[in-house]
């Protein structure tokens, strides 16, 4: 019976990626272009913001990948402790590096941006803080992967600090939440609220996340499967050597 | 279990230095930061439970390595490892004789650093209970670090970069606890945050330590 779990063997992944890969380059390069372009160029000015609201559509997809990576990070962990395949791990890896520089890019621009609106680059406002705290748990959990040679120790180690590192970061949200009341608007975006951004934001804005996250999925493939041809390489050298003694 | 306590107690006590390093780091700490702000009473006093809470934070931090490594060197962790005692349990009476040599002597001693540092004196009261109460899953918190980093040449760095991160729920209450008690506002919240990080910590913890050692140990 064909389970999910077969696009996971490495070699069957390698093949599957192989053909996805190029469509979905593609596929990422013009919807994230589109969003953009049509955030940036098609939208109107905000009455009180001015031009400097089109950061948001930087801002927003970032911030909510640099958080959702995370999460695939975590269930990609779960996935290896539970049925120890190699990809999950590797994708787990390869995924902590984009996080880490979606976390900065919602830090940079949300400095940008906060300082013509709130006329500082930075306060200690409980959203900004707990993405501060986020790229300090991405930095240690890319740190660990690369201080321990044997990778499947890594993989094992970096799972388990993933693991209590995503309750300590939920509890680090609300404990910063509880220290210092905000600055930061209140979620721009989201489904059940009455009141969201104008329908002439709110388009862009969708194209733009979808591009966002189809360039992390592409990316995530193209590092896991980097990540496993270094892999191979590295078991043929060992190979190599030993047949040489 | 008990014995591999007293073990461990002993073992702190005769080493000389992990018991009063900490103690001394965090004496430094406090006479560093008047230096550092100048000495104006009520700047110190504003700052005071913050750094209190942080010079804690960071003496436990420097003991940490003492929790695992020693033991994985000299191959007695092995012997832990495959003893009838669980793991798990290993793990946990190791935390808590690192609290009894490290967490304990901060308690004791935070009340004189804080009259050093002109802490309001309403704040004592809640200085030793936030401290007796948050200490102890720092070293619980620490001893996951720890374990994670045992195999590691030089965890040194690397564990500090991983374990402060996770400190700072534990930091935010305890600091807010005495600044809520200085001013004379209710301080219940804060305490009932931090007692269940303490408590979840004690109890979740060592599983997740005890999990990164076998793989260590492998």
């Amino acid at each position: 019976m064909a389970s999910i779990w077969e696009w996971a063997n490495p070699r069957k992944f390698m093949a599957w990626t192989d053909r996805a890969l190029p469509v979905l380059s593609v596929v990422s390069a013009c919807i994230f272009v589109i969003g953009l372009v049509w955030g940036f160029f098609f939208t109107p000015d905000d009455y009180r913001q001015g031009a400097t609201v089109k950061i948001f559509y930087l801002h927003v997809p970032s911030a909510m990948m640099a958080i959702n990576i995370w999460g695939m990070m975590l269930v990609a962990s779960l996935i290896w402790i539970v049925r120890r395949h190699h990809v999950s791990a590797l994708a787990a890896k390869s995924a902590a590096a984009i996080g880490m520089t979606m976390t900065l890019i919602a830090l940079v621009t949300g400095a940008i941006w906060g300082k013509p609106m709130w006329g500082t680059y930075w306060e200690w406002d409980p959203r900004l803080t707990s993405f501060l705290i986020l790229l300090l748990f991405y930095i240690g959990y890319m740190a660990l992967w690369e201080a321990i040679e044997n990778p499947d120790t890594a993989a094992d180690l970096t799972s388990v600090l993933c693991l209590v590192g995503s309750v300590f970061a939920l509890l680090s949200r609300y404990a910063v939440n509880f220290w210092n009341q905000g600055l930061h608007q209140g979620a721009s975006l989201s489904l059940d609220a009455q009141e969201n951004v104008a329908d002439v934001y709110w388009y862009p804005a969708l194209v733009a996340i979808a591009g966002f996250i189809l360039l992390f999925v592409t990316l995530v493939l193209l590092r896991t499967r980097t990540e496993i041809r270094a892999r191979r390489l590295h078991a043929l050298d060992m190979r190599e050597r030993v047949q040489g003694q | 279990m008990i014995r591999l306590f007293w073990r461990d107690l002993t073992l702190a006590f005769r080493s000389g230095g992990g018991f009063g390093l900490g103690l001394g780091f965090f004496l430094i700490l406090v006479t560093l930061v008047p230096f550092g702000v100048g000495p104006n009473s009520e700047r110190l006093m504003a700052i005071a439970p913050g750094i209190l809470w942080v010079g804690a934070l960071l003496a436990c931090l420097l003991s940490l390595d003492r929790i695992f490594a020693l033991d994985f060197e000299d191959g007695s962790l092995d012997l832990l490892a495959t003893a009838p005692i669980p793991l798990e349990g290993v793990v946990a009476v190791k935390a808590l004789a690192h609290w009894i040599t490290t967490g304990l002597p901060l308690v004791l001693a935070a009340p004189a650093l804080g009259f050093l540092l002109h802490l309001d004196s309403a704040a004592y009261r809640w200085l030793i209970i936030t401290l007796l109460i948050g200490t102890p899953a720092l070293s619980f918190i620490g001893a996951f670090g720890a374990a994670l980093t045992v195999g590691l040449k030089r965890g040194g760095l690397l564990m500090s970069l991983l374990v402060l991160p996770l400190y700072i729920p534990t930091l935010i209450f305890g600091a807010e606890v005495i600044r809520r008690g200085a001013g004379g506002f209710l301080v219940a919240t804060p305490l009932a945050m931090q007692a269940g990080i303490t408590a979840g910590s004690v109890a979740l913890l060592p599983f997740a330590a005890a999990a990164a050692i076998r793989v260590a140990l492998r």
